[in-house]
This record gives C-alpha cells, structure tokens and sequence, in this order.
C-alpha cells in the first residue's frame, strides 16, 4: 500500500510566446512601430479606434508570420482571415483586438530542444496572428491610471505550445532555443525587458501513469526567461504540496510576483471571458499560395541547429566553442567571414568568444555596431602570430581600433607599439635596470633566482610594454652570468 | 423660383452661363435653413462656425451646398452620430468622401440629423429629438438618414449624403419624395464613416433628381486603399448612362414583395410605374426571391452582432462621453465603462448592443450569427438567380407613405418590419435607389425601388432616369 | 425563452448598466425580437457556406511604409481626462 507521500508527480507545462515583429509600421496602420517614445506620439485615428477608422493589413507583417510558421516546421493555413475578440480594457481602443480564432496562420508546428541526453521534441499546437493593445502605467499620486496606446496595433504573433514540456528546466529550454530561431529570423528584437517577447505559463501536475490532465493555473507576469523557470518551480511545488494535502487545485490566472519570488492570485475578473469571436467584416480573407510560401522558404537562414553542426564539421570546431559562436548569428557570420581571411578557426574563435566579447560586452553594443572589420581582426591575429605585438599589447589595439575604426597597423605606427626587438636598445634598457637595482641584483647572484621576474618586469614597464619578456629574461640572465 | 429649390447639375448651368455665383446659392441655402429648420429639424448642427467648410475655392468644379449626415467624419468639426456618446467628439481627419467634396469644391452646410448611430427608420431615435417629414410636420421623414432626405425635400440644401445599411438612404428618400441611392457595397469608401455593421454600411447620394444622384455618385465612388473592402474597380461617368433608352431591358417583379402589408395606394403607384416603364420599351416578368421572408431577421442578427462590436469604443477613455460612477460597484473602471455607456446611449441603441452581444455569446453562436451568415448566402443566391435573367428588379420602397410621429416607437420589431423591401439588397452588396413614383392622397410621397446587380448601376439609373423623365414627381415641391 | 439573469449577463457583457426597469423592458424586447428570428430554424442550412464579405474581394495589404502620426496634443485633443500626455482613467487594478 502507498502512502501519500509516496506518490510520484509529474508537471505538465505549455507556454503562450507573444513575439513582436519588427516591422517598420504597425499592423493595421502606417504609425512607426519603435519602442519607448514619447506616449501617444505614435499613434493615428486607426490605431487609437478613432470612430470611422478601418484596418488595413501590413504586408510585411504577413511575411514575416509565414516566416515563423515555417521556422516552427508548422502547416501554413492557404486561407488567412482575422477575427474580433471582443472585450473592454482602457489598453484596447476599440474595444475588440483583431486577432485570428479559428484560422491561425499556423499549427502543427514543433521545435526540437536539447536534453541532458539527446534533444526532445516540442509540439507547436498553433501560432497565429494579431495586434497588441497599449501599455496602462498605474500612477499612485493621482490614483489613477494613465493609458499610453503608442505600442497599439504592433504586429503579435501568439505561438502555444502542446502540454509537451514536464518541467520548468525544459520550458526554459523551450524558450532559450525558441528565442535563437526567432533571432535568426530576424523579424524581432526579441527582447523580454522591452516586451518584444513575452511569456505566460499554463502548468498542471498529475501523478506518473495518469493519462487526463488535472486543472492548470495560468502564470503570467514573468520578466525574464529565468523567472518563467522560477515561477513554474515555484508553481509546480505548490500544486504538489496541494494534491499532498489532499485538496485541489483552483483553475485561475496567477501574477508572479517578482519581489516576493512567488505566484499571488490575480484578483479574479468581475465575469468568465465571453470574447464573442467574429469574422472581422473591416478585413477580407488572405489567400496564401504554395509558390508563395516556397518563395519565402527560399529567404529563410540556417537556423542555429544547422550551424552548429557545419561550424564543428567545416572548422573542426568543438561543441562548446560552436555552440558559443552560434548564440549570435552575427558573430558567428563573423566568424566565418575571419575564417575565409586567414585560416585559423580555433584562433579567431578564442578572439571573438574573448577579447571581442568583453568589448561587445562593456560597450553594451552588437558585433555589426562595433567599428571592426573581419579584415582588420584577422590582420591583427595574424600580428600577434608573427612576433609583432604582444598578446597583452594586442588587446590594447584591439580597444583602440573599435574605439577609432583604424586599421592594427596604422595604430601600431602612430604609436609605436611593435615588440622592441632590437638588442642593442635592449641592453641599454637592462644596463639602467640593472645599475638602478643593485640589491636585486646580489640577491639573484645569491641564488634567489626567482627575483629575476622582478627586473623582467622593470624592463617591461621602461619598454612600454613592447618588449618581447622572454627575450629579455634570457638578456638579463646572460648578463648576469657574464658579470 | 429661389436657388435654394434648383437641383446640382442646374446650379452649374446657371454658374457657367455666369446667371449666378456659388455663395448666391450658398446664402440662398442658409436663409433657406434659417427659415425652416426650427419646423423641420433637418440638422443638428451647421457649418455656421466652421468658416473653412464652405469657403469657395478657387478651382471648384463642384461648388455646390451640401449636406453631410451626423455620422461622416470632417476633420475639426464635431461629429456625433446623433448621439450623447460622441458629444464634442471633432475627428482629426476628413473620410474619404468629405475629401473628395473638399476636392471637387465642395460647400458644407451641415450636418444631418440620424437615428442614433443610424438605428433607425423614422430619426426617431436621435439624442436631439427627430426630424419631421417636409410634406407633413407630423409624420417621420424615414431614417436612418431622415435628416439628410428631409434638407433635401426641403430645399434647405442642394443634395445630401446620407449611409444605408438596411435602407437608411432608400427609406427615408422614399418617406420625403427624392432620390436616394445605395450604391454597391465597395463602391464607396467607408473610411470616415462612423461604423453601424461594417460587412452592410455603404455611403450614398440623397439628391432631388436622378442627373443630380449620378453627379454625386461620380464624386464619391471609388477605390480608397484605406479601406480593405472596397473595390479596386474603374469608376464610369454615371451621367453618360442617362440615355433615356429602356427599350429591351428585362426588369423582373419580385412576387414576394406584393404581398400582406403592403398599402394599396403603394402598390398602385408601383403597378402604374411598371405601365410607364413598359410604355418606354421594357420588358417586366415576374421572378422570385424565395427567401424574402428571412431577410428582416437574418439583418437583425447580423447587423446587430457587428453593431454591438464596432460601439464597444464607446467607453469613456479617448473620446466623446465620461460618466464617472458614484459608488463602487464593480472596479472603478469598470464602473465608469457602464455608467458611461448607460447615460451616453439611447434606448435603441442599447436594445441593438444587447440582441447583437446576445447572439454573438458563448453558446449561441452557432444557434444566430453562424445561422444568419447562412441564410445571407441562400438570400444573395436568390438575387444572383434573378439576375441570371434579368437587368433590373423593381420594387415599392417602403410598404407604406410616411407614418405618424410615435406611431411605432413602442413596438421595436414593427420599426424593423418597415425596412422589408431595402434589407436583403444589403445584405446581397448589390445597389438600390428609390426615387418618387406618386404621392397618397394623403399627400405623401411614394417611392419606387430599382435594384441591379453588382456594379450595374449605370443600368439602375438609366431605369431610374428614365421613369423620371416621362413623370414629373420629382418636381413637386413640399411648401414648409 | 429569455430571462432577466440572461439580461443581466449579456449587460455585463456589453458594460451597460442598465436600470431595473430597463432589465424589465429589454427582456421583453428580446424575447419578441428572438421569437421573430425563430423563424430561421426552418431553413436547412447544413449545406450552405456562410457569407461574410458579400463580395469576393481577397489579399488587401498596405506596403511597410511609415506614415506620419498624430501629435501627442492632436492624439488627446478629444479626451475627456489626460495627464502628461496620457489618457488618463480610473485606476486600473490588478
């Protein structure tokens, strides 16, 4: 007989991904679709529900969804149309959101996600099309609420999953990977903090050999991938405890709560949802060829996938490197641009994932923005190569040449910061150090030889740096000897 | 005779052979209007302190008075739909036909009173009170477009635009003796026009004669890329197609139309029409439309449901009406949302919000709006049928003249049974007019529906043209 | 048959707060309007593909292009409250 806390669970999760398109205008409307604006600077009599005002659909929005179908391995619906979701919310002028009921642009899709083993297989149950509302900013000082509708009517593309994840690591995951694809898409900046990509969480726990789901919490109000993870943790936990306690769980919507680290209820709404979906009469149907989905087939990239296995087969390459390089397509396009330049993939590889990364990095910029060429990268790699400069001195180049967008060669000139390799000069340098340090001196001929690297260092400093230090070791000790 | 009383086209004349100017005719309005609105309350606001909307261009080819009716967007001055909600609501931007006007020099009068978000078939139901019919200040003018039909037979203005959904345009023309014409679905743009059910609404000319609809119609027909559902088809000049020939054309007689209901002095004027048209060469054969009887409650689910949708921006947030709850009741928004949208709207209107929100609502779905698209496709199926075999059909407009001031505002449904003629034809997307074919003894204006396929409205004004030339109602003036 | 909950449900829904007495009249309004549109139950309608659009009309787009926007003073000019440069609204809770 089993006792109750004998009982093994399993979390059964699928998530809701809000992606918004970065097209130059907004769906149903010429306003310019950019984020953090002025409010209400971006808006017209369409996109603020003026009375009178009609939709007209965007059709780069169009493409861009078919885009994301197909990289989602997802049917394409040959007939599009839209549909109004009724509800009041001061977000939604019109007190309906365009969206798409029971035509979605896309369904039977699936991702493949990577495992501790292999990868695992995620269903994509639909993805479709609509607009987002505006953004309410609650202001405590006049106790009211203030509606900016600048983000109204940015192009959404809703993708749900299948209830295939069963766990909050491999919703994660899901996510990590979904956000790679869509970043090679480039239809989106993909980026949570500005909402460019949003996620809701439906999650349910049953026990191991049930085949029914058990009632799902809804979690919404989750900023970061990290905390979709947390929450869901959190979530799968207290669905445990409950089932544990022998009560059940609520069907409801619940806001995580970031400061708290926990899932709070949100204040349950006044009514059930009743949308009252309708054919949108203001729009017409779409009709979607083969040869047209083959055309945009045809524009699709290597996704991350692809390129991870060419980056290890054609560069020789191993996993961890690949993997890094692919986590930016523009870095890893860089990368190969490098490669067919000078051919030493591990050695441009350890510049980009290294010195490149820490500049990309503390500039809070992006490869494409940073003032470097594969060309001038390569030139310099190849200077540290043949003796010329230093590592350390090249990576000071290497600041000075995103900083000016100069060539290596034009820096090392202008300042002087090619390796001294000329003795004579060097025996100059070491007569002083040697004269200045007579201490240092008797203590290495007493056999301490360890305080030689004090005098390398010496050297170094009254050279600049461009000084070759093993060269001036084997000097110093010579010298030494010779005394 | 004063220039109030001419139509358009003989307003140009007189312009060209320099008889008289645009701002002549222009005052001769206004004094018109000043004379004779407070008895029948054609308008609800002027254009009186919106001095750019009738100052003469320079190059106007059309600088003719003209009404606009209360739910057609012009930029800066207020438009209301003759409702509470939208009270001091100025849209910041012109439709596509007030841009046409502007383009063609349009003068601006007005605009018109309207049952409330044209709700209506007797302007009943207008937040100012309702407009009186010019032949009989106790009897309805017709609606929705009641005021923009009762400007026109009043001489208070030259023509008139007016919106037909179910026969806002054709009604009322027919309730006030003049020509109302409900082009093709798509041949007009929606864009600026307040939205009642979007899928049925169309912009239409309400003019004193046939040459002057054509006239109009040519200014405001055609493609707009603002909006989806019109249609990207050439424009004709509609005046070419008033050749006055009839002779060969087959014009069908839907037995279904002359049935109960209909009063016999309507008929009779009709059944002598159909002897003026057969005089000119046309050829009549009576044809059905099987499911006439459903179009009535096929509309009202329909146009219902993408009412209750397309009003749901009323709330209180960015425009027209706030009412601000004064006690919790719900959510403060929530509550401000309910407040605002009791006060703000009429009876007829919250009676349309209601039956469409309930036909769209979880469960019943199926049961009415899916249904309902259903029957509209077996309903455009019985016109494309007819018009398989004929060029024209020709109807009564309304079943009765005129009715009394109140007499059916208490019985909702017997309202919408006034629309069974003008219906179907928006839900089929094919064109109609009405134009006067008689009076009662009464004294009452009846008008006389032509209908075409779609796109063929050369062919319904030549019709239309035709029956006019050989009669002279059209010419009978309503002394106000 | 319709009822008052019904009524009630479907003011809800449309967020009119309808007075009592209105309750009254509009369930009796309904109840005939509904009674009159029975008569659809008669068609068989199973083979017959309903209609939206009356015309064919398919594939409208605008091209991506960006158009000029409101003003933030034009965008509000019609607001019954604003405050710096919002809509402003009785406080939303979540």
């Amino acid at each position: 007989m089993t006792t109750q806390t004998e009982k093994k669970f399993e979390t059964v999760i699928g998530l809701e991904v809000h992606l918004q398109f970065k097209t130059r205008t907004k769906i149903f409307c010429g306003c310019a679709n950019e984020f953090g604006n002025q409010p209400n600077t971006q808006t017209c009599p369409i996109c603020l529900g003026l009375p009178g005002t009609l939709p007209v659909f965007n059709r780069t929005a169009l493409e861009y969804a078919i885009k994301v179908a197909l990289a989602l391995n997802a049917k394409v619906s040959s007939t599009i149309k839209f549909d109004r979701k009724n509800y009041y919310y001061p977000d939604l002028p019109k007190g309906y959101q365009i969206s798409q009921f029971d035509k979605p642009i896309a369904r039977d899709g699936f991702i493949m996600i990577p495992t501790a083993s292999s990868e695992k297989r995620i269903g994509i149950h639909r993805a479709h099309l609509e607009e987002d509302a505006g953004k309410i900013i609650h202001d405590s000082d006049i106790k009211a609420s203030l509606v900016d509708y600048n983000r109204t009517g940015t192009p959404l593309m809703e993708i749900v999953t299948e209830p295939d994840l069963r766990s909050p690591q491999e919703a994660y995951d899901y996510l990590t990977t979904l956000k790679l694809i869509l970043k090679y898409l480039d239809v989106s900046d993909c980026d949570m903090e500005k909402g460019s990509l949003r996620c809701d969480a439906n999650i349910s726990v049953r026990e191991v050999g049930e085949t029914i789901l058990r009632t799902k919490t809804e979690l919404k109000n989750m900023n970061s991938f990290k905390a979709v993870k947390i929450a869901l943790e959190f979530e799968e936990a207290r669905h445990r405890a409950v089932y544990l306690a022998g009560e059940t769980i609520t069907q409801e919507t619940r806001l995580w709560n970031e400061i708290k680290q926990m899932t709070v209820t949100m204040r349950s709404k006044e009514q059930a949802h009743d949308y009252r979906y309708f054919p949108e009469p203001d729009l017409v149907p779409f009709i979607v060829s083969t040869e047209q989905i083959d055309e945009i087939r045809q524009t699709l990239p290597e996704f991350p996938e692809a390129k991870l296995n060419r980056l290890k087969n054609q560069y020789g390459l191993n996993d961890y490197d690949a993997n890094v390089l692919v986590q930016e397509k523009a870095i890893a396009n860089f990368f190969e641009d490098c490669c067919k330049i000078y051919q030493e993939p591990k050695k441009i590889c350890n510049w980009l994932t290294g010195a490149i990364a820490a500049e990309i990095n503390s500039r809070n910029n992006d490869i494409v923005q940073l003032k470097i060429s594969p060309q001038n990268l390569t030139a310099l790699i190849a200077k540290v190569e043949n003796g010329v400069v230093s590592n350390l001195v090249a990576k000071d180049i290497l600041t000075m040449m995103i900083d000016s967008g100069q060539s290596a060669d034009i820096i090392i000139a202008e300042k002087g910061l090619a390796q001294v390799s000329d003795d004579s000069a060097l025996e100059k340098v070491i007569d002083e150090i040697l004269a200045a340090n007579p201490g240092v001196v008797a203590q290495i001929k007493e056999g301490k030889d360890s305080a030689k690297g004090f005098l390398v260092g010496q050297a170094m400093k009254k050279t600049q740096g461009k000084a070759n230090p093993k060269k001036l070791g084997e000097m110093i000790t010579r010298r030494l000897l010779n005394a | 005779m004063s220039l109030n009383e001419l139509t358009a086209h003989e307003i140009l004349g007189l312009i060209k052979t320099k008889k008289t100017t645009p701002n002549d005719v222009y005052q001769s309005v206004i004094s018109a209007v000043r004379e004779k609105d407070s008895a029948v309350k054609a308008y609800v606001r002027t254009c009186e302190n919106n001095a750019d909307l009738a100052t003469l261009k320079a190059d106007a080819k059309f600088p003719i008075p003209t009404t606009n009716k209360d739910n057609i967007c012009i930029s800066g001055h207020e438009t209301t739909c003759s409702s509470k909600i939208l009270a001091g609501f100025k849209p910041p931007y012109d439709a596509t036909v007030i841009k046409k006007l502007k383009e063609t020099g349009a003068l601006f009068v007005g605009n018109a009173n309207m049952d409330e978000f044209a709700f209506g078939s007797s302007t009943e139901n207008s937040a100012f009170g309702p407009s009186r019919n010019p032949w009989n200040l106790d009897c309805v003018p017709g609606g929705s477009s009641g005021g923009s039909a009762a400007a026109v037979a009043s001489d208070q203005t030259i023509w008139a635009l007016g919106s037909d959904t179910g026969g806002s345009i054709r009604q009322p023309a027919s309730f006030c003796g003049v020509v109302g014409v409900k082009p093709t679905y798509g041949r007009v743009s929606r864009f600026g026009l307040i939205a009642f059910a979007s899928s049925l609404d169309q912009i239409g000319p309400l003019t004193k004669d046939v040459t002057d609809a054509a006239l109009l119609l040519n200014i405001i027909s055609g493609y707009d890329p603002m909006d989806s559902t019109s249609i990207n088809e050439p424009v004709p000049d509609y005046t070419k197609s008033l050749t006055g020939d009839v002779r060969g054309l087959k014009i069908g007689i839907p037995k279904e139309f002359f049935i109960e209901g209909l009063d016999p002095e309507v008929r009779q004027a009709v059944e002598a029409a159909i002897e003026v048209l057969k005089a000119k060469g046309a050829v009549f054969k009576t044809v059905s439309l099987p499911h006439s009887e459903y179009s009535v409650a096929t509309y009202y689910i329909i146009a219902t449901a993408e009412a209750s949708s397309n009003l749901a921006r009323y709330d209180g947030v960015r425009f027209g009406l706030r009412e601000q709850a004064k006690t919790l009741r719900k959510a403060p928004i929530i509550d401000m949302f309910e407040e605002t949208r009791d006060a703000g709207f009429g009876a007829e209107s919250k009676r349309r919000i209601m039956l469409g929100t309930y036909s769209l609502s979880s469960g019943y779905y199926d049961a009415y709006y899916l249904r309902a698209q259903k029957v509209r496709t077996l309903i455009k199926n019985d016109f494309d049928a007819v018009f398989a075999d004929c060029d024209a059909i020709l109807t009564p407009t309304a079943p009765t003249t005129a009715f009394k001031i109140g007499e059916k505002t208490d019985d909702p449904l017997a309202m919408y049974l006034s629309d069974i003629y003008t219906i179907s034809v928006n839900l089929a997307g094919i064109p109609a007019m009405s134009l006067p074919c008689g009076f009662s003894k009464a004294g009452l204006p009846i008008g006389l529906q032509i209908i075409t396929k779609h796109f063929a409205e050369e062919t319904m004004l030549r019709v239309a043209h035709t029956y006019e030339q050989a009669t002279d109602w059209h010419k009978k003036v309503a002394k106000v | 048959m319709i009822t008052k909950k019904d009524v009630e449900y479907i003011a809800g829904l449309a967020r009119i707060h309808l007075q009592d007495q209105e309750i009254e009249k509009l369930t009796g309004n309904l109840e005939d309007i509904l009674g009159y549109i029975e008569k659809l139950e008669k068609l068989d309608v199973s083979q017959v593909e309903p209609t939206s659009h009356a015309l064919p009309v398919q594939n409208v787009f605008r091209d991506d292009v960006v158009r000029p926007s409101l003003s933030q003073s034009d965008a509000l000019k019609n607001a019954p409250q604003q405050h710096n440069g919002a809509f402003k609204v009785p406080q939303v809770i979540e």
